[in-house]
């Protein structure tokens, strides 16, 4: 088993899940009406609640504890796609990319729950029910509002258009990944683009949204690497102010 | 400008003079009540209420508002203004005059012969 490969992948998909969960917790007590303020709130803690999972699989493997790691990189050291750090702008962006993301972190586990790495497996496992919540959450508010009026199909339009060079980033080819794939540890990011689109593509149409034509795609990659927008760097700062106030602290 | 502790309030740049209005009476969604099972098999409790301007939306608050701690497996919801109901002034009609003992099950006496059909006898 290729312990370089794993960690690489742990850590792409545990930053992703760190980082959308700071973002979306940012609504909390500004969401539109309580009901959701609540829902998003709490997938937001969800998402908290997986990444730190797959920081236990990464600590495991000789990597730092998950608060050393979550708590003190720099923005350069994390591993997200760039989707996941812009900022959340109006509500409709923010459930866009709520959209693009949970089918993309939801097809991703539910691959890995055969993988042949058996810890990452187990997790997979583990968390299938919260990210059918959140996927069922998203395609009703992508489909509700799509399809609502004039001004909420726009709006929803435009977010899919904004977002969605970000999200094909969230692809973004590994040097490990023909390792990762022989081995049956993860069946790698082109295929999960491929079965990403499948999925994502009936439930647009039903909310009469359009895919941006495919001769205007051009991924934006770099996060995987550490290449970041200058809304990183901030989002990181204040997520890390109360623990590095006082590192030592037990919570 | 609004000065907040709260660094999302300090973003959102919100002037002095607060122009927004507040909504209207009634300007908002209806609402369903939430049924909740904890069980396959137990009845669905009535645990409360939701806005959602449809019953699919209801679903999800619902799941997030009354099943995200312990036990669930299912939930219920139904528009309020499906709900038939009694009118608070008519209940009276709850009270009953109490000397019906001829009513109650209280005067059978049953259990010489449930315990009797228990033994097997």
């Amino acid at each position: 088993m290729n312990t370089e490969a794993i960690k690489e992948l742990l850590y792409k998909m545990a930053d992703d899940l760190l980082i959308i969960g700071h973002r979306n917790s940012e609504w909390t007590g500004l969401g539109p009406i309580l009901e959701e303020d609540i829902s998003f709130s709490s997938m937001a803690q969800d998402k908290i609640g997986q990444a730190q999972a797959l920081y236990v699989l990464l600590n495991d493997l000789g990597e730092q504890e998950p608060d050393t790691v979550a708590f003190t990189r720099n923005a350069n050291q994390f591993h997200n796609a760039q989707l996941l750090e812009l900022p959340n702008g109006e509500y409709d962006f923010s459930l866009m990319r709520h959209f693009l993301y949970d089918h993309a972190d939801q097809l991703r586990f539910e691959t890995l729950a055969n993988s042949s790495y058996e810890p990452l497996a187990k997790v997979a496992r583990k968390v299938k029910g919260e990210l059918k919540y959140h996927v069922f959450h998203a395609n009703t508010w992508v489909v509700k509002l799509g399809s609502a009026n004039e001004e909420s199909h726009a709006k929803m339009q435009n977010a899919l258009n904004y977002a969605w060079n970000y999200a094909l980033g969230m692809f973004e080819p590994s040097a490990h990944e023909d390792i990762l794939v022989a081995e049956n540890v993860f069946i790698g990011e082109e295929s999960l683009q491929e079965r990403w689109l499948a999925n994502i593509t009936p439930i647009l149409m039903k909310a009469g949204l359009s895919i941006p034509t495919s001769d205007t795609w051009n991924p934006v990659f770099g996060g995987r690497k550490g290449m970041h927008t200058e809304h990183l760097a901030p989002l990181v700062e204040e997520m890390s102010e109360v623990f590095r106030y006082d590192p030592t602290a037990e919570w | 400008m609004i000065k907040s502790l709260d660094p999302r309030v300090n973003r959102a740049a919100i002037a002095e003079e607060n122009t927004i209005e507040p909504l209207k009476d009634l300007d908002q969604w209806e609402t369903y009540e939430v049924f909740h099972q904890k069980r396959r098999g137990d009845q669905h409790m009535h645990v409360g209420i939701v806005h959602a301007p449809n019953a699919e939306m209801a679903l999800i608050f619902g799941k997030e508002q009354f099943g995200r701690r312990g036990l669930s497996v299912n939930i219920w919801v139904v528009k309020t203004r499906d709900v038939f109901t009694t009118d608070y002034e008519d209940s009276d009609i709850f009270e009953t005059v109490p000397e019906k003992q001829y009513r109650e099950a209280g005067g059978y006496k049953v259990m010489d012969k449930i315990n009797k059909f228990k033994k097997g006898l």
